[in-house]
């Protein structure tokens, strides 16, 4: 085939293309508030929470030295590291205590291994009343070039020496870098504290030359182990440790394993113990109890939306307007009403005694439980079943159903075969719209569900204002956007996106 | 009952009232035989629709019986009166293929798939659809929808069809091919059919009989000639076809014909038709067609009318004069345009006349 030209010359495609530039730009132009909205409070909140399912760079940050040196410690052993890993955590803890860095660590590490917490901000404290002063003494009483801060400038500036005294010149700059940043001071006026004089130290003992000659064969060596003991026999926990080399990574994928209730251990994912299982039941209930939400809502809402659609049209305004009135209230209200409705000594149980259906001293129990939060939820989110479903019975002529049973159908056959398929749109969008409104709700489960009739969200809002567990709340909130995107992607294989209508 | 053939289907003194105030339908008197093709034909809201509700069964009667072929149907429901139906809209269900709709009638009837499929094809060929049986109605333009409406009507062989204005959603020239096809079908297949529309010419064309409706009455039940040739009141005579209506009074009536003393002063001739008594007030109704101003071929004995030529239209094959004529400026005649034919000029006075007979004195 050949190219078809415009008037000037030109491919058709390409002026047609032209013309119509300017259309898109002007449509952009006119959706570009809501396009930039939506980026600033949707998608980049999910991208971050995406990302803060994964995110873990606070151990490799807080603690770069011990992370390097526990490389070479085999966390299998079932041994406390040596003495090396236990200088890299010396200065490292003397630094992160003054950023206060070692508190938030403590936290993140506590969601492992409970008591974390508490061992760190303990440390935190002690550290720099370790003994190891007396390095820092005898390295003065040697020469007082140790005791000048400029001088100690000057070396660290020498390259050589850098070389040559490599812990001292590492923890030299953690040192100058934190001076400058927590005390706004100047390193080269600043004598260097103890805990670069015990790298300084460190470094001498294994055989590098110190720039000035000192003889420290007097001086009796401190155990930094010892030290760490002392504040805390936690530390001598080969798990603690094991918790710290797993979560160095920048990147974990601890925070999910979690979520499933599975851990990291020494040797990959592992199964909980069962006593700290809560997750995989949470979401497999979320979801059993919003599919029940869902076709309770069908099963009420569907009879109402066809009075709504065939009712002579001022009935129908009556009825919409109560279909619509729980919309008028607040969401608040309507749950507590649901509260004095559904207690043992409420309305409900009161009417069943006075009845004598149920015997006063067996009221039932319907709510703080399952069964309070499917009946509240159920009426909160009826109004989303019936809306779709209204709006699609609407654009269904009773011809149709005229027509089948002038073709010889019973009123059952006309309705089943002519009218319901016409209507599974809106079926289908107010299960779309219920279910997924359902499995993200909590403030309902939180007020009429107890301790069983709680949601997936629940927990997510749990560990989001509470237990401050960022991650962790990211990734369950993750799996639960899969979840519904995979059961959207399920629907739309099985029934058909194009099927689903919110009207004409 | 008018007819010698025994009644297939009959209203017999059916009322309707929607709000219990105001009757849709009053004294409703009708009976056909079968086979007959008769349409309703009425103005809009004059229960045409509602009549043939009831037939099928979707509006009760609120009083008076409703027969088929001899048994009282009022207490029958919709689907077990077997009865075909064509809606204005078609309502072809949208979920299924053309094959799915023809066939439903027949899988509520139970009847056997080899069967299904074999008269389902027969139907779509009647209509000449047989190669649309895979799509679905909205893959069908208004024309062939229609036709596939009609085939599922007729696909259960049904001894009666209803068609309510089927065709009323169509172009002019496809509605033309339609209607001659409904009415062959229909009587090829010796169907009963009551068929109701608002188009006259429609009506005319296909009809056996024809029942003008008006306020809930039928005003005239006829075959198409009569009913244009021999309106019986004045709302048939204006309803149907065009008509010029002069007022008078009656002079004297004697035997078939009677005198009319215009309200100009003039005197004409007519023929009594629902008029009585002198001195009664008389509309009197003629068809363009039937006026004659040529003075040869006007009868020696006709009575003649000075007119004055006011405007004159062209129309290719006949010309369209509008004259005032007794005092009213909606006098219209029709000529055919024929080589010999005169063509009249605004201002010219001529003289018209008419047939007795065709002057027909109706009531006011
Ligand atoms: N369901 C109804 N409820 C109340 N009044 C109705 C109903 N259906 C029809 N009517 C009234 O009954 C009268 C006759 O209606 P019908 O539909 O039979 O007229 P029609 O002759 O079919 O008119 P058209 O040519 O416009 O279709 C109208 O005045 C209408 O307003
Ligand atoms: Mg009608």
């Amino acid at each position: 085939m050949t190219e078809v030209l415009a008037a000037d010359g030109r491919p058709l495609k390409a002026s047609l293309n032209r013309a119509l530039r300017r259309q898109k730009l002007r449509a952009l132009a006119l959706i570009a508030p809501l396009l930039i909205f939506i980026l600033v409070s949707f998608v980049m909140p999910i991208a971050d929470m995406l990302f803060r399912s994964v995110e873990n760079d606070i151990v490799s940050d807080t603690l770069p030295r011990t992370v390097e040196a526990l490389d070479a410690w085999d966390s299998a052993s079932g041994e406390t590291p040596d003495e090396a890993v236990f200088q890299a955590l010396y200065t490292d803890m003397a630094l992160a205590t003054e950023y206060k860095s070692h508190t938030r660590l403590g936290s993140r590490l506590n969601y492992e291994l409970t008591g974390v917490s508490s061992l760190f901000r303990k440390t935190g404290r002690r550290v720099k009343r370790f003994d190891t002063d007396v390095y820092a003494d005898a390295f003065r009483d040697a020469s007082p070039a140790y005791a000048d801060a400029a001088q100690w400038a000057e070396w660290m500036d020498d390259d050589a020496l850098r070389d040559a005294l490599p812990r001292t010149a590492d923890a030299y700059d953690g040192w100058a870098k934190m001076i400058v940043e927590v005390d706004n001071d100047v390193p080269a006026e600043e004598e260097p504290w103890d805990f670069v004089y015990t790298a300084l130290y460190n470094d001498v003992m294994t055989g590098a030359e110190p720039p000035v000659a000192v003889d420290l064969s007097g001086v009796e060596p401190v155990s930094l182990r010892e030290q760490f003991v002392e504040i805390d026999k936690d530390w001598l926990d080969p798990n603690v440790w094991q918790t710290i080399k797993i979560y160095s990574p920048k990147y974990t994928n601890g925070y999910f394993l979690n979520s499933v209730d599975l851990q990291k251990g020494p040797d990959g994912a592992e199964a909980r113990p069962e006593s700290e299982r809560i997750y995989v039941v949470l979401f497999i209930r979320t979801m059993i109890m919003s599919l029940s939400i869902m076709g309770m809502c069908v099963l009420l809402g569907y009879p109402i939306a066809w009075l709504l659609a065939n009712l002579p049209d001022r009935t129908s305004n009556l009825l919409m307007i109560l279909v619509l009135l729980p919309f008028w209230t607040s969401l608040l209200v309507r749950t507590s009403a649901w509260k004095v409705l559904l207690q043992q000594q409420g309305v409900i149980n009161d009417t069943l005694v006075w009845i004598g259906l149920v015997a006063d001293g067996d009221r039932l129990q319907l709510i703080n439980n399952q069964t309070g939060t499917i009946i509240a939820m159920t009426h909160i989110l009826l109004p989303f079943m019936i809306l779709p479903l209204y709006s699609v019975m609407k654009t269904i002529p009773p011809s149709y159903l005229r027509a089948a049973k002038s073709l010889g159908a019973t009123d059952w056959t006309a309705f089943w075969r002519v009218y319901f398929p016409q209507s599974v749109p809106g079926i289908g969008a107010g299960c779309i719209l219920v279910f997924i409104l359902s499995i993200g709700y909590y403030i309902t489960p939180e007020l009429v569900g107890g301790t069983k009739g709680v949601f997936i969200s629940n927990r997510i809002a749990y560990h989001i204002s509470f237990s401050l567990n960022w991650g962790l709340a990211a990734a369950l909130g993750s799996i639960l956007l899969a979840v519904v995107l995979i059961l959207y992607w399920v629907y739309d294989r099985i029934v058909g996106i194009d099927n689903v209508k919110l009207g004409g | 009952m008018l007819d010698a053939a025994p009644a297939f289907v009959a209203f017999e003194r059916v009322q309707k009232s929607y709000d219990g105030e105001n009757l849709v339908v009053k004294d409703l008197n009708l009976s056909m035989p079968k086979g007959e093709f008769l349409t309703m034909l009425g103005p809009s809201g004059s229960g045409k629709t509602t009549c043939l509700m009831m037939l099928a069964g979707f509006e009760t009667a609120t009083h008076g019986d409703i027969l088929l072929d001899g048994v009282s149907i009022n207490n029958i429901p919709p689907h077990k009166r077997g009865i075909g139906m064509v809606f204005q809209n078609y309502a072809l269900f949208p979920h299924m293929t053309v094959a799915e709709n023809l066939s439903f009638p027949l899988e509520v009837r139970k009847i056997g798939k080899s069967d299904r499929e074999q008269k389902v094809k027969r139907a779509l060929d009647m209509v000449q659809m047989g190669d649309f049986a895979g799509r679905r109605p909205a893959q069908l333009s208004g024309g062939q929808q229609q036709r596939i409406a009609l085939a599922r009507a007729l696909v259960f062989e049904p001894e009666l069809v209803l068609m309510d204005e089927p065709l009323g959603a169509l172009d002019k020239q496809l509605r033309e091919t339609l209607q001659f096809e409904i009415t062959n079908l229909a009587h090829d297949l010796g169907i009963t059919t009551v068929y109701v529309t608002h188009d006259q010419t429609e009506a005319l064309t296909m009809s056996d009989r024809v029942a003008v409706f008006d306020d809930g009455r039928i005003q005239q039940l006829a075959p198409p000639d009569e009913l244009y040739e021999k309106p019986q009141n004045s709302f048939v005579a204006q309803f149907i076809g065009e008509n010029n209506t002069l007022d008078g009074v009656i002079e004297e009536i004697k035997g078939n014909t009677c005198i009319v003393k215009l309200d100009s002063g003039e005197i004409i001739d007519a023929v009594p038709v629902n008029v009585t008594k002198v001195g009664e007030r008389t509309k009197v109704s003629i068809r363009p067609e039937r006026v004659e101003f040529n003075r040869d071929r006007l009868h020696d004995d006709a009575h003649t009318l000075k007119a004055e030529v006011l405007e004159f239209i062209y129309m290719g094959d006949i010309f369209r004069t509008r004259l005032r004529v007794a005092g009213t400026d909606e006098f219209i005649i029709k000529t055919r345009n024929a080589p010999d034919q005169t063509r009249l000029k605004p201002g010219e006075i001529i003289e018209i006349g008419w047939l007795a007979e065709d002057c027909r004195a109706l009531d006011a």
